[in-house]
């Protein structure tokens, strides 16, 4: 846990000086009408980088065996994450469609090991359904692949 | 003048299409509300881009049905499987559950629902008339009134919002910073983009709403191991006319319930603290402060009707203000951007039709609503059986589809990602989300108004204190501001009080 808060705190410390110098850069005092581009953003990164230097000196002498996540809980955190990760990859080249379709007949089999006719039912009706709705009904336009493609949208 | 405006509110929200509509949003809305990682926040961000092609009155009328049938929906999770769904609905599960285990998981519903009614209405019929005298007062306000309401927002999320109010104001810069990023539209440079194009554009809150909420929130539950172990619901036509025979008796307690969140509630992140302030009272004042906690009604009611209270007053600073209550009201206050509404005072004037619909349709949401879920619990709670190793794909895919259909760029989908690992990780650390929306929503808003105010002033701070109503503002938010290091002080200064007579 104070590993995770000192880390979270470093971090936040160091986005502050990149605010601070960007802010300089592009100056920070009185222009010919008003206050210049960075006058707002060099104070809030100053506000920053107080705020979090200070959080990060209280997390330094407070110590907790709590720790931040356990093996065990963190394990489905990343199973959730990497393979949603791969579908937004998988987007750009398949389409939204095709990707979520695979994402969840991937996730519906690795993780709660459903049935295939389960598998088939929810990862191809939930994405036609999604179509149905969003390029159908109401014209948002999803990024489309091949697939749609070849189907004439 | 208030009622004949009402009048013709009611002829816009009750049309055939309207009320659809409102059927729509709050079965919708109680679905979202009932589902973990999908709160009222990022189920009004995800549905937004649907009312892109709408009318702004049906729109929002979408929109704020989705938002009652979220408020509603966090009762079902809390009294049925004591998982609240919204952290206001953290109070309910103190007695509602307990119910819900003892049988009478019928009766805690029905009062769940109906005190949520109840404190609603009493804060509609707030807005109702001081809305429009709030929005003529702030007429007359100039930029440095406007910064110094935004001020005194940012101020009571540190000094009322409980927790560490360093981590609350870490929370607000950075959602000022993000606001900041891409072209400044004042002297057309770039800020912060480091010679990306991508950053150009700037954040879009809506996607960090749905990253932080959303896909955030999915994957603190996924951590937690999802199993949920439901109580049947034991609802049926006689459960409800009984209870409701019964809670007359709680008078007393809806009042003070309502009178606490409207009070709480237009003040930013109110609603949470409300509804646990409303419970302690409850409990302070009844004759058998021992039953709380063990299943008493009164328990149920205390909280749900401060939440849902306060839940409507905060659209109260959202229409007059153009300043949104919560992260809920932010999302709806920038659909009205991008509707074509410009936020604040003068939409009384310039668009009533807009206005008096949108508080005619808070009548006929909620009692639609309430309605509605009376008589279909059952099925919102079957949800809940849904496996989760469908409903947590589900959710992430509609959290992209929501992101992408804003700007339809896919960097929105990234972005949503890490906003999800960001929120995962805040949300452990106890930095609060709803500050960082909130700064994100009104960091161009609150840059103008100080830039303006410098203008006005040469560059002068004291613009700020000596005008009248700008600096009453200011002083409340500099009160507040200072709240966390004064308490600790105030309290060590009574504590010594009280000891020394013990010494003498």
């Amino acid at each position: 846990m104070r590993a995770a808060d000192l880390a979270t705190a470093s971090i936040l410390v160091l986005l502050g000086c990149v605010v601070v110098l960007d802010s300089l850069r592009i100056g920070i005092g009185w222009g010919t009408d008003g206050p210049r581009s960075g006058f707002f953003p060099f104070w809030l990164g100053v506000i920053l980088i107080l705020a979090a230097a200070i959080i990060g000196l209280q997390a330094w002498h407070r110590s907790t065996d709590r720790p931040f996540v356990t093996r065990e809980q963190f394990r489905p955190v990343l199973k959730v994450l990497w393979p949603a990760t791969l579908m937004v990859i998988l987007i750009k080249p398949l389409g939204l469609y095709l990707a979520s379709a695979l994402y969840m007949a991937f996730y519906m089999r690795w993780v709660g090991r459903h049935g295939w006719l389960a598998l088939v039912l929810c990862a191809v009706g939930i994405p036609v359904l999604t179509f149905v709705v969003f390029e159908m009904w109401f014209l948002v336009p999803m990024p489309k692949g091949p697939l749609e493609a070849w189907l004439g949208y | 003048m208030g009622v004949e405006n009402l009048l013709h509110g009611f002829q816009i929200a009750v049309t055939p299409f309207n009320l659809l509509v409102a059927v729509f949003g709050i079965t919708l809305g109680t679905i979202i509300g009932v589902l973990p990682g999908l709160g009222g926040a990022n189920g009004v961000a995800i549905l937004l881009p649907l009312t892109f092609t709408m009318p702004p009155t049906s729109a929002i009328i979408l929109l704020t049905s989705l938002y009652w049938g979220a408020l509603f929906g966090g009762a079902i999770t809390s009294v049925l499987f004591n998982i609240p769904g919204e952290p206001w609905s953290v109070a309910t599960t103190f007695d509602g559950y307990p119910l819900a285990r003892q049988g009478q998981g019928g009766q805690a519903l029905t009062a769940a629902f109906s005190s949520s009614f109840v404190g609603a209405l009493f804060s509609i019929v707030l807005i109702t008339f001081f809305a429009p005298l709030l929005a003529e007062i702030a007429l007359r306000f100039g930029p440095p009134e406007f910064f110094a309401i935004q001020l005194l927002t940012f101020s009571s999320f540190i000094g009322l919002g409980g927790g560490d109010p360093l981590k609350s104001l870490v929370s607000i810069v950075l959602g000022f910073i993000l606001a900041a990023v891409g072209l400044d539209i004042v002297t057309g440079q770039l800020r912060m983009t480091f010679g990306f194009v991508d950053l150009m554009k700037g954040f879009d809150f809506i996607v960090a709403v749905i990253g932080l909420f959303g896909v955030g929130e999915i994957l603190l539950s996924v951590e937690e191991g999802l199993s949920f172990k439901g109580i049947s619901t034991g609802m049926n036509l006689r459960v409800v006319l009984d209870t409701w025979k019964t809670l007359p008796r709680y008078a007393r307690t809806f009042v003070r319930g309502a009178f606490i969140g409207f009070w709480m509630g237009f003040k930013p992140g109110g609603a949470t603290p409300a509804s646990f302030m409303s419970y302690a009272f409850a409990k302070r004042f009844s004759k058998h402060p021992e039953r709380f906690g063990k299943g008493e009604l009164e328990g149920v009611v205390a909280p749900e009707t401060a939440a849902h209270a306060a839940g409507v007053a905060a659209m109260l600073p959202m229409i007059t203000l153009g300043i949104p209550g919560s992260p809920t009201a932010a999302v709806m206050l920038g659909g009205l951007i991008i509707w074509g509404l410009q936020p604040g005072p003068l939409l009384f004037t310039e668009k009533p039709d807009f206005v008096w619909g949108l508080i005619a349709s808070m009548y006929t949401g909620n009692i639609i609503g309430v309605l509605m879920v009376l008589a279909f619990v059952p099925f919102f709670a079957a949800i809940l059986r849904i496996p989760f190793a469908i409903l947590t794909p589900l959710i992430v895919v509609v959290c992209a589809i929501g992101s992408y259909a804003v700007h339809n760029s896919m960097i929105d989908i990234w972005y949503m990602l890490i906003f999800g690992v960001v929120g995962y990780v805040f949300k452990k650390l106890d930095y609060p989300l709803a500050p960082l929306v909130l700064a994100l929503v009104l960091g161009d808003l609150a840059e103008n108004a100080l830039r303006q105010s410098l203008i006005m002033s040469q560059g002068s701070l004291a613009i700020f204190v000596s005008r009248p109503i700008a600096g009453v503002i200011t002083a409340a938010a500099i009160f507040f501001f200072v709240l966390p290091v004064l308490t600790p002080w105030w309290r060590r200064l009574r504590g010594t009080a009280v000891a020394a007579p013990h010494r003498s």
